[in-house]
């Protein structure tokens, strides 16, 4: 059977290479100087070609044949028991001492390494929290959002504009930013109620987009594409510090604000709104028809994703202090979804994970940066096919049954 | 036509409803009494589905009324009324084609039923205060003991698309339930089920009657277990009821031996 098997992905492959290589014979192989009049035929290629598209297809087929065998457990629709690696990291005696190391290494951090480490970090950081907060609305409550920046655009320029013209610190514009982030959340919830899948993509893409460009021509409000600078760095109870100082009390702000978004969103998925969420993106009607106000979870939806969006935004303006609308382009909510999608919909650790690997791998790849977005694009759909629930996928909480209180009933 | 009864939960009057040109429901008279275990019956298409979508609110009846009375004892009408509000009323549904939360787990699907019976909001969420502890609590024990009626709390931990079918089914059951009902709507809770598991169902459903003091309204293709469980049976046929009365008088009924043996031979 599984000889059979790979003696038919041999075949496959072979058919597959001598194609590939046929189609790309005139590119490959020939080459016509014009200058010296001459034609190469760079016969070497054709075999590097050759070997190089079979190999690749003979391990795609065997990969696809793998998670084929897999049968039933790649199934979208069933949940697979977890693997050995997942039911011993989800173990606390694994985890928490993991934690606790991690949490060590991320305090040490900006006296460990450069200012230049530590502002990329910062940057990974803003990330993670802008991740676990779309997570809420798309890997939670499965609402498709990809104008998510919009929000984040909110509260750096409300923190930009209300620090250049009325001289407002970081503290006072921080819940601001938060507020504001739900305020827009809410304006766009509404008139996507009635909206699912495609429809709300499509939607929630234009609101973002609608943001930025009124951001970008609207130059009395915000100053157009030019943006806001000398936008002030965070007050530290009036102590004035350097520029290194600032960067390493910014990265401890975000550090504080990935363990708040952590806390956060750990506590909502497990409670009372956080399996409404859940329900809604299993079956909207019947979660509606479970007694659940699917405005209402829908609208908390927006609002709690676009909270943690506001409150980054006014990070990331105290942080670069300067802002313009380039920084809030189609490409960052979509960075941010893919963080989500390739983390795992709902699961808080993948999205942590997704956020490090997307924001960090190209920081330290700068090498390939030429194949930067082929890369990223081949990474996502590999993750597709092969783990289309994400590098971890996201597990419900266990509860404990008073057995006491139920026996005596 | 008739009076509406003192007793009566659910009273539907000349209900019809229209999709486009197609007439799903054609003026309607329903009624369900306290305590009462009725039967809609009626071939495939005939629009017992759309009858328990209309009086839940998932379509608004084109014409017509629908009454119910909650256990506040007060009547209100209820079409067009949205379908979470038609639960919190009292009147909760399984459908027909399983609509579980499949990647939440047996134990979490029923609790979602509690959700319009509790209160703990965003706050309560975040800050896990000792109010906010009692009433998880008493959400995760009350299903639990759900669970244990219909026989699942042994798979209580299980995601639910894992479950056997006639799990699925029975869960379905607890999770209507948990929204503590005064009228429990099950559309083909039998179907799937093997001669043994329909039995039990037929047993359970009995059970719940009597410990939750619900009426039942259930859609059903299994005589045997239509004749033997239901107070009263209404059939329907293209929309219309054509028949109605104790299983009895309906199985003499000439209208009813016409559809069913143009239509189905089973019958
Ligand atoms: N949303 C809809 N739009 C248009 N037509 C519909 C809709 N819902 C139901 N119908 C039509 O109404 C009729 C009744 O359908 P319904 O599902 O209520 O039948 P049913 O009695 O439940 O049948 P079954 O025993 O097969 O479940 C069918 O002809 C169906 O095609
Ligand atoms: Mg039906």
């Amino acid at each position: 059977m599984a000889a059979e098997s790979f003696v038919k992905n041999l075949k496959k492959s072979a058919v597959a290479a001598l194609w590939l290589s046929f189609l790309t014979m005139p590119i490959m192989v020939i080459r016509v100087d014009t200058v010296e009049k001459t034609i190469a035929w760079r016969w070497m290629h054709l075999v590097w070609m050759l070997v190089g598209s079979f190999v690749f297809a003979l391990a795609w087929h065997f990969l696809m044949d793998r998670r084929d065998r897999g049968g039933a457990a790649t199934d979208a629709n069933v949940e697979p028991t977890p693997s050995r690696f997942a039911v011993w990291l989800a173990n606390p005696r694994v985890n928490r001492p993991l934690m606790a190391l991690g949490l060590l290494f991320a305090t040490a951090f900006p006296f460990l390494f450069s200012v230049y480490q530590t502002n990329i970090l910062i940057s990974a950081l803003i990330y993670v929290v802008l991740g676990l907060g779309l997570n809420i609305t798309v890997g939670l409550a499965g609402l498709l959002d990809l104008g998510y920046v919009a929000f984040y655009a909110v509260g750096a320029y409300a923190y930009a504009l209300l620090n250049h013209h009325f001289h407002l610190g970081f503290w006072a514009v921080l819940p601001v930013g938060g507020i504001l982030g739900a305020f827009f959340g809410i304006l766009l919830g509404f008139p996507v109620l009635r909206l699912r899948g495609d429809y709300l993509a499509i939607v929630t893409l234009g609101f973002g987009e609608i943001v930025r460009l009124v951001l970008q021509n609207w130059d009395a409000f915000s100053f157009g594409p030019s943006g806001v600078s000398n936008i002030d760095r965070p007050g530290f109870f009036g102590i004035t510090y350097s520029v290194d100082q600032a960067t390493t009390y910014i990265y401890y702000l975000a550090l504080l604000g990935v363990l708040l978004a952590i806390f956060v969103s750990g506590r909502l998925k497990d409670s009372r709104v956080g399996r409404a969420w859940l329900a809604l993106r299993e079956d909207e009607i019947a979660c509606q028809a479970m007694g659940i106000d699917n405005t209402k979870a829908k609208l908390l939806a927006f609002a709690m994703g676009a909270t943690f969006a506001g409150f980054m935004g006014v990070v990331f303006a105290a942080k670069t202090t300067y802002i313009n609308p380039a920084s809030f382009t189609f490409m960052e909510s979509a960075m941010i979804l893919a963080i989500v999608v390739l983390g795992g919909m709902g699961s808080i650790p993948g999205v942590i994970l997704g956020a490090f690997l997307l924001m960090l791998l190209p920081e330290y790849m700068r090498a390939f940066s030429q194949y930067r977005m082929l890369l990223f694009g081949a990474t996502m759909i590999l993750v597709m096919v092969f783990r289309p629930q994400g590098l971890i996928r996201a597990r419900r909480k266990i509860y404990k049954v008073n057995i006491n209180t139920v026996d005596k009933a | 036509m008739s009076e509406t009864r003192r007793d009566a939960v659910l009273s539907v009057r000349n209900m019809s409803m229209n999709f486009g040109g197609l007439r799903a429901l054609s003026e309607v008279d329903f009624e369900v009494r306290k305590g009462e275990v009725v039967a809609l019956i009626g071939p495939n298409g005939a629009g017992k589905t759309t009858f328990f979508n209309c009086i839940t609110g998932i379509y608004a009846p084109t014409e017509g009324e629908v009454l119910a009375t909650a256990r506040d004892g007060k009547t209100r009408r209820i079409n067009g009324m949205r379908t979470n509000l038609v639960c919190e009323l009292g009147m909760a549904r399984t459908f027909q084609n399983i609509r579980l939360f499949a990647s939440m787990t047996a134990l979490e699907n029923v609790m979602i039923g509690r959700h319009c019976r509790t209160r703990e909001g965003l706050f309560g969420a975040i800050f896990r205060g000792p109010g906010t502890r009692r009433e998880e609590q008493e959400v995760v024990d009350k299903s639990y003991r759900l669970l244990q009626k219909v026989g699942l709390e042994n798979v209580a931990n299980e995601y639910a698309s894992n479950l056997p079918y006639g799990a699925q089914r029975r869960l379905e059951i607890a999770r209507a339930l948990a929204t503590e009902p005064f009228l429990l709507l099950l559309d083909e809770p039998a179907a799937g089920m093997n001669p043994q598991e329909t039995l039990e169902l037929k047993e359970m459903v009995i059970q719940i009657r009597h410990e939750f003091d619900v009426s039942v309204l259930l859609i059903e293709h299994d005589m045997k277990m239509v004749m033997s469980l239901s107070d009263r049976i209404y059939v329907m046929e293209y929309g219309r009821v054509i028949a109605t009365g104790t299983p009895a008088e309906v199985s003499a009924d000439p209208e009813v031996i016409r559809a069913y043996l143009g239509e189905e031979s089973d019958a």
